[in-house]
């Protein structure tokens, strides 16, 4: 069975971003990108089912600028097989890139589609359930953990009051969650095998994807700021602060 | 054209949160209706029917809807499109679900976690885990929203709208229900909480968070947790506040033991008040706090709780 991961680039989840200063978005340049980290554990996961035996080969998809390479190399690095970059310079949203994945899956057939379940970016979560839906497969989101076995999947999901449980046929798609595994760190000879290993390189136009936004962003602006507080030196003084000036308790 | 509400039930109400995202509806258009798709939902539906502001109740009884699997869900809701301007659903396990799917049926894009309803094609959402805030327009004809429930304020009851009996879409038969492992607690819900108590790594174990339980319970507080105490495995994970946890908003919000991650930030920072506990007089949910007590987190916290316990 095929495995197919999507990955995204994404600002390292830890730089602080900065608004760009006409609004109309986040700088980007000259800033730390790496892989979204839900779709790390996307990458992870298809490895392992691939050194149980469950899966024989991984594709990394990725879809954006030609620096969206370099996501795809981490991933090959980690484990992935081989790569396709939807190379567009437009600006992708979930819908779209669910398209473009569509017509990927339609050309490689794989049994499972693995994603994260949000970009830590756009915080849209809606890719992978787009993804199903437009090719009519069951969806497991949120995944705590996956059992693979006679064309299905077994998913543990992590939902609102806890876990549930539930069975979904093949071919599906699955979207992570944040106890799914731990990722592995790339080893240096992995990194240096991973630069042999072949990247398709794609144009939205050839799958026949349109790719235009659905959304229009009007402006993007910084959240409003808390004033700062104060630090209070004993418990009884904040107690009397919480009775007395904020009237919580 | 009307508003179509989708509400996630139990059986017996809808959940709370379908009063906040009726209210963001009512933002959207005057006429909202709620569709309570369910096995058995006719009770959930009657709560539906109470929530002021709703003009009728869609109730769809069909087997298929028992455990509100996307597969089987999605197809009612796109049946049931091209009566509406706009489908809304809470931004919540439920919502991020089933929503999506519907929209990539019905070919528009879904604007997620809308905070703000600007006007009937315009939404404030967060990006960024809530570092910037993005204004935007949808162009489609039928727009799908999901709403973060703390940022409306809830429809109040009171209300009686028709409950209409509709046919339902039956099993897409991809997918099948297989039990649900839920954390039991009797104290109040983590969204919903009027004050919530979160504890991070510095309480080095599940067992010290027994401490906590103590203190929340005489606040009468929902209990939360950072990702970092969630993944060391001391609470399940339906505690974790943050980005990709549950986004809340109480009145009060005490962190104890918690550096405070901007990923942790984004799921409190709408706090009213904010209380912070930390032996690290550095750590970043100082910036936050409203209120910040530097020490043992050992030490203060049971004397919190028995200070509390003295009013």
């Amino acid at each position: 069975m095929k495995v197919l991961v999507a990955v995204k680039r994404v600002i390292d989840y830890n730089v602080k971003i900065r608004v760009k200063a006409d609004n109309t978005g986040v700088e980007t340049a000259n800033v730390k990108m790496s892989m979204n980290p839900f779709d790390e554990i996307a990458v992870e996961e298809a490895i392992r089912m691939k050194e149980k035996g469950a899966a024989t080969e991984i594709i990394a998809f990725s879809a954006g600028p030609a620096q969206c390479q370099e996501t795809i190399r981490t991933a090959l690095a980690m484990g992935a097989d081989r790569g396709i970059l939807v190379q567009t310079d437009a600006d992708l949203q979930p819908l779209a890139v669910a398209k473009l994945l569509k017509a990927v899956v339609d050309k490689e057939q794989p049994g499972l589609v693995i994603v994260g379940k949000q970009a830590i970016d756009d915080d849209s979560n809606a890719t992978g359930q787009m993804l199903a839906a437009l090719l009519g497969w069951s969806i497991g989101t949120f995944a705590n953990k996956l059992n693979v076995a006679d064309g299905s999947v077994e998913v543990k999901r992590e939902v609102d009051g806890g876990l549930e449980n539930i069975k979904i046929k093949m071919p599906a798609v699955i979207t992570t969650d944040l106890r799914l595994n731990e990722p592995r760190y790339a080893s240096l000879p992995n990194i240096m095998k991973a630069k042999k290993k072949p990247i398709e390189t794609l144009a939205p136009d050839a799958l026949g994807v349109d790719v235009a936004p659905r959304l229009k962003t009007l402006k993007v602006e910084e959240p409003p700021k808390r004033k700062s507080g104060i630090k209070v030196k004993t418990v009884a003084e904040l107690v009397e602060k919480l009775r007395n000036e904020a009237g919580v308790i | 054209m009307a508003v179509l509400v989708v509400a996630a039930h139990d059986g017996k109400t809808v959940r709370a949160n379908v009063a906040n995202a009726v209210a963001a509806a009512g933002q959207m258009d005057a006429e909202v209706h709620v569709l309570v798709a369910g096995s058995n939902a006719g009770e959930a539906a009657k709560s539906a029917a109470a929530i002021q502001g709703v003009a009728k109740v869609l109730q769809a009884e069909d087997a298929a809807y028992a455990n509100w699997l996307a597969e089987d869900i999605a197809p009612l809701v796109v049946k049931l499109a091209p009566n509406y301007s706009h489908i809304v659903m809470a931004a919540d396990s439920v919502g991020k679900n089933v929503a999506p799917r519907a929209a990539a049926l019905l070919d528009v894009a879904q604007v997620s976690e809308a905070i703000q309803v600007v006007s009937p094609d315009t939404f404030v959402r967060p990006i960024y885990a809530g570092n910037a805030m993005a204004t935007v327009q949808s162009t489609d004809k039928i727009k799908i929203v999901t709403v973060r429930p703390t940022n409306f304020k809830a429809a109040a009851g009171g209300g009686s709208a028709t409950i209409e009996q509709i046919e339902g879409t039956g099993s897409a038969g991809l997918s099948s229900f297989a039990g649900a492992e839920l954390s039991k607690s009797e104290r109040p819900e983590l969204t919903s909480a009027k004050i919530v108590v979160s504890g991070g790594r510095g309480l080095q174990s599940g067992e010290n968070f027994k401490m906590l339980e103590t203190l929340a319970d005489k606040l009468g507080a929902g209990l939360g947790a950072s990702r970092a105490a969630v993944d060391a495995g001391y609470v399940p994970n339906d505690y974790q506040v943050g980005q990709t946890g549950k986004v809340v908003a109480p009145d009060l919000y005490i962190a104890i033991g918690i550096s405070g991650a901007i990923q942790h930030l984004a799921g409190m920072k709408d706090s009213k008040t904010i209380v912070a506990i930390n032996k690290d007089e550095e750590a970043p949910i100082f910036q936050v706090a409203d209120y910040g007590l530097v020490g043992d987190l050992f030490q203060l916290v049971p004397e919190l709780t028995a200070a509390i316990e003295k009013k």
